[in-house]
């Protein structure tokens, strides 16, 4: 089914077998040896990892794991102290990030019109097209919104806000930050709807996640972490049903991980 | 005190008598100062939005000098403005001293250090909100700097009042670089300055009352300009 | 109004200021004049006569004689108009005035409360209504600026071999502003103050102060009049300066200054040769 091989409990793996991975597919988006350390203390531990280029890949895990962080790194918002990230066999640049987008898990709005919020995305890679920004406030159903304040709107109104104009600039990767986790659950099944779209127009999804259901209903495969480690990346019926790690086990089981 | 009586009655009837010199004095200060205030947002927004939005070695030195600037003496700068605008002084050829220009001039000094400290303040707090935003966009710096300028423009018109505040009281400045030359530089707050000279102090209040109304009467279409943007959520 | 607009606006708004500043020189001259003709009127009742005569607009700085000069050394005005002969003389031999014209005269006084805590009232030796306010310790207020009134009061105190500075702070306030705000400082604290007579007359905040000490020829007190020199300023609109200087010294403008009464007193008196 996969072209790509999962690896299970890469940071405990060979890192010769890792790096062999790294080459062959020009979309594929790989982190060697990640890490991040602030302040002496070690958040993100040698994560070296190999995504999957299609898909819905969840990354899950208890609180304090680093799987904001670990968005954060592979988006290049934040330097790594250590470790690479490569997409498509080159290192991470400006360039590159400009065909990903995020959202963010508290909306980031614009004090500005919902049509200006977009026209902004779209401004930043030097297009004005007021058509197109129509289409993608109609694809996230805020057409009828286009002239009202943001910041006016409610929390999943914003939320879809900020998915269409992240939608606008065109990426090929979407990161998400637990875009959902202060959502009703209309707002959260109309977010699970778009990202569903994306998914099928071919845009490689990375999503944080701490609810089950979610994973269980969107992703095809996740990255469990824990302390900052990567601990499992596998099919997501494969990790939701049969996790090889204790600390996973305990994670679906609603045990505190600690 | 008889003063204020009196100088209640005579603010009265200036205003309402329409005196032609007053009209010009009101005019010219508002002219010179608003200008001045305009200036200094053009050049000091963008600098305090650069400040904001930069780490770099020696900021905080910087910062420290911007608020300690933010407290020049009017007179020095006019002082300052006049020794590179006198006929003797580098810029003498350009022939401005004692005109409004001159004056512009020295306020706009006075008040950008104001601008660029209070923006600077109110635009990292916004982009604290924004900057991830903006890194995940990939924006070029002065991308960022307009965003977040136009973001908080209602809150920024607050800092503007605060450069007029200042600009339109003064009076060090605009007396030294101005001349306080009658139908040509003669502003509210020089005028002030002379009919007190001159003894007169109900006139020399009363002008003083005017000069507040005005100042209450900006700053208050300002703030409901600002409310009503509060209201839309854009501030 | 988009920022674009607004840009626009200021940059048009700023373009017609520089405009207006550069009309304004256009067959205009920059007097650097004491504050005592400025504040007493006479300008408001001579300039409005020449300007209609010549076409020429005054505008007029009014400063300290002090600062006067050395503005017009800076080459910031076309005519000097100031009361402190030597300061005059040394301003033409120093090469930056054409030639000085004497102008007109009028007095100092001294002013004092009326309770005149020193019994100076009605004396007529200025010297020695000096020494009876020092040696009573009443409190003198003094310009301390180098304005013209200034030089004169110290060439005075030299004169009775008393130095004020001595008790400056104590009997001796130094102001170091202009006459009036001089005048405000000294009615609010009772104290004596000299001062040229048409500031005293036109002065409107007198409280209950009156002309203690006058009369005395060492009282006198004489304006000049001086061209700044083209040569060593090109700025200079000596054409137009010249026609001042001509003018206030003509017939036609020693009559109006002459003329010029402020209740019912004349204030300067006109005696350009």
């Amino acid at each position: 089914m996969r072209d790509v091989a999962l690896h299970t409990e890469m940071s405990r793996g060979a890192p010769d077998a890792a790096a062999s991975q790294m080459v062959p597919d020009s979309r594929a988006l790989t982190t060697s040896d990640l890490s991040l350390t602030i302040d002496q203390k070690p958040l993100i531990r040698d994560v070296t990892l190999s995504l999957s280029p299609d898909g819905i890949t969840m990354v899950m895990g208890p609180n304090g794991a680093g799987k904001s962080l670990l968005l954060r790194l592979i988006h290049g918002l934040i330097p790594p102290s250590s470790g690479h990230v490569h997409w498509g066999g080159r290192t991470l640049s400006d360039d590159l990030r400009r065909d990903q987008s995020m959202v963010f898990q508290k909306p980031v709005v614009l004090r500005r019109s919902v049509a200006a919020n977009v026209d902004f995305a779209l401004k930043a890679r030097g297009v004005r097209d007021p058509a197109r920004r129509d289409a993608l406030l109609d694809h996230v159903g805020l057409l009828d919104h286009a002239r009202q304040p943001a910041r006016l709107l409610s929390g999943g109104e914003q939320q879809r806000l900020a998915l269409a104009r992240a939608l606008a600039t065109e990426p090929k990767v979407m990161l998400m930050d637990e875009p959902t986790a202060s959502l009703d659950p209309a707002s959260v099944l109309k977010i699970e709807q778009i990202v569903q779209e994306a998914r099928a127009k071919g845009t490689k999804i990375i999503f944080v996640t701490h609810d089950l259901g979610q994973a269980g209903r969107l992703a095809d495969d996740v990255i469990f972490m824990n302390r900052g480690r990567l601990h499992e990346y596998g099919p997501a019926d494969l990790f939701l049903s049969r996790p090889e790690t204790q600390e996973a086990r305990d994670f679906l089981q609603g045990r505190i991980v600690v | 005190m008889q003063d204020f009586s009196e100088a209640f009655r005579l603010a009265l009837s200036l205003v309402f008598s329409g005196d032609s010199d007053l009209v010009e004095i009101v005019a010219l200060s508002l002219q010179v100062s608003l200008t001045a205030t305009a200036l200094a947002c053009i050049i000091g927004l963008p600098l305090g939005a650069l400040v904001a939005i930069t780490r770099f070695p020696g900021r905080n030195a910087v910062l420290i000098l911007f608020n300690a600037l933010m407290g020049l003496p009017p007179v020095v700068v006019g002082l300052f403005v006049y020794l590179h605008l006198s006929r003797a002084g580098p810029l003498g050829f350009l022939g401005l001293l004692y005109t409004p220009t001159a004056m512009i001039i020295a306020q706009t000094i006075l008040i950008t250090p104001i601008v660029m400290a209070l923006s600077r303040q109110v635009l990292e707090d916004l982009n604290a909100e924004y900057s991830e935003q903006f890194r995940s966009l990939v924006l070029s710096r002065w991308q960022q700097v307009r965003a977040l300028i136009w973001d908080a423009r209602f809150s920024l018109m607050t800092v503007g009042l605060a450069g007029f505040g200042r600009a339109v009281a003064e009076v060090g400045a605009v007396m030294i670089v101005g001349g306080n030359i009658d139908h040509l530089t003669r502003v509210m707050t020089t005028a002030i300055a002379l009919e007190t000279s001159k003894g007169d102090l109900a006139l020399a209040l009363a002008l003083g009352l005017v000069l507040m109304v005005i100042a209450l009467g900006v700053n208050a279409m300002v703030q409901s300009l600002r409310m009503t943007a509060v209201r839309h959520a854009y501030a | 109004m988009t920022f674009k607009t607004r840009i626009l606006a200021t940059t048009a708004l700023v373009a017609g200021i520089a405009a207006s500043g550069v009309a304004a020189q256009e067959q205009s001259i920059i007097v650097q004049s004491t504050t005592s003709t400025a504040n007493s009127g006479l300008y408001d009742h001579l300039l409005p006569v020449f300007t209609q005569e010549t076409g020429i607009a005054v505008n007029v700085v009014a400063v300290g004689t002090g600062q006067a000069i050395k503005n017009a050394a800076n080459c910031d005005g076309d005519v000097l108009l100031v009361h402190a002969k030597s300061a005059e003389e040394k301003f033409v031999s120093d090469g930056f005035g054409v030639e000085r014209f004497d102008l007109m005269y009028n007095d100092f006084v001294i002013v004092g409360p009326d309770e005149d805590p020193a019994g100076v009232g009605g004396m007529q030796d200025v010297q020695a209504s000096l020494e009876k306010i020092a040696s009573s310790g009443a409190v003198f207020a003094s310009r301390g600026d180098d304005s013209g009134t200034h030089k004169k009061e110290m060439s005075l105190w030299a004169s009775t071999g008393i130095d004020p500075t001595s008790g400056s702070g104590a009997w001796y306030r130094e102001t170091g502003s202009g006459m009036g705000a001089t005048l405000n400082v000294a009615v609010g604290m009772d104290a004596y103050a000299m001062t040229d007579r048409a500031t005293w007359i036109s002065f409107e905040n007198k409280s209950d102060f009156e002309i203690q000490v006058e009369g005395d020829e060492d009282l006198f007190n004489q304006y000049g009049v001086i061209l700044v020199n083209p040569a060593k300023c090109e700025n200079v609109n000596a054409e137009a300066g010249q026609a001042f200087v001509d003018w206030v010294i003509s017939d036609a403008g020693q009559a109006a200054i002459a003329s010029y009464q402020l209740n019912g007193q004349q204030l300067f008196f006109p005696n350009a040769d």
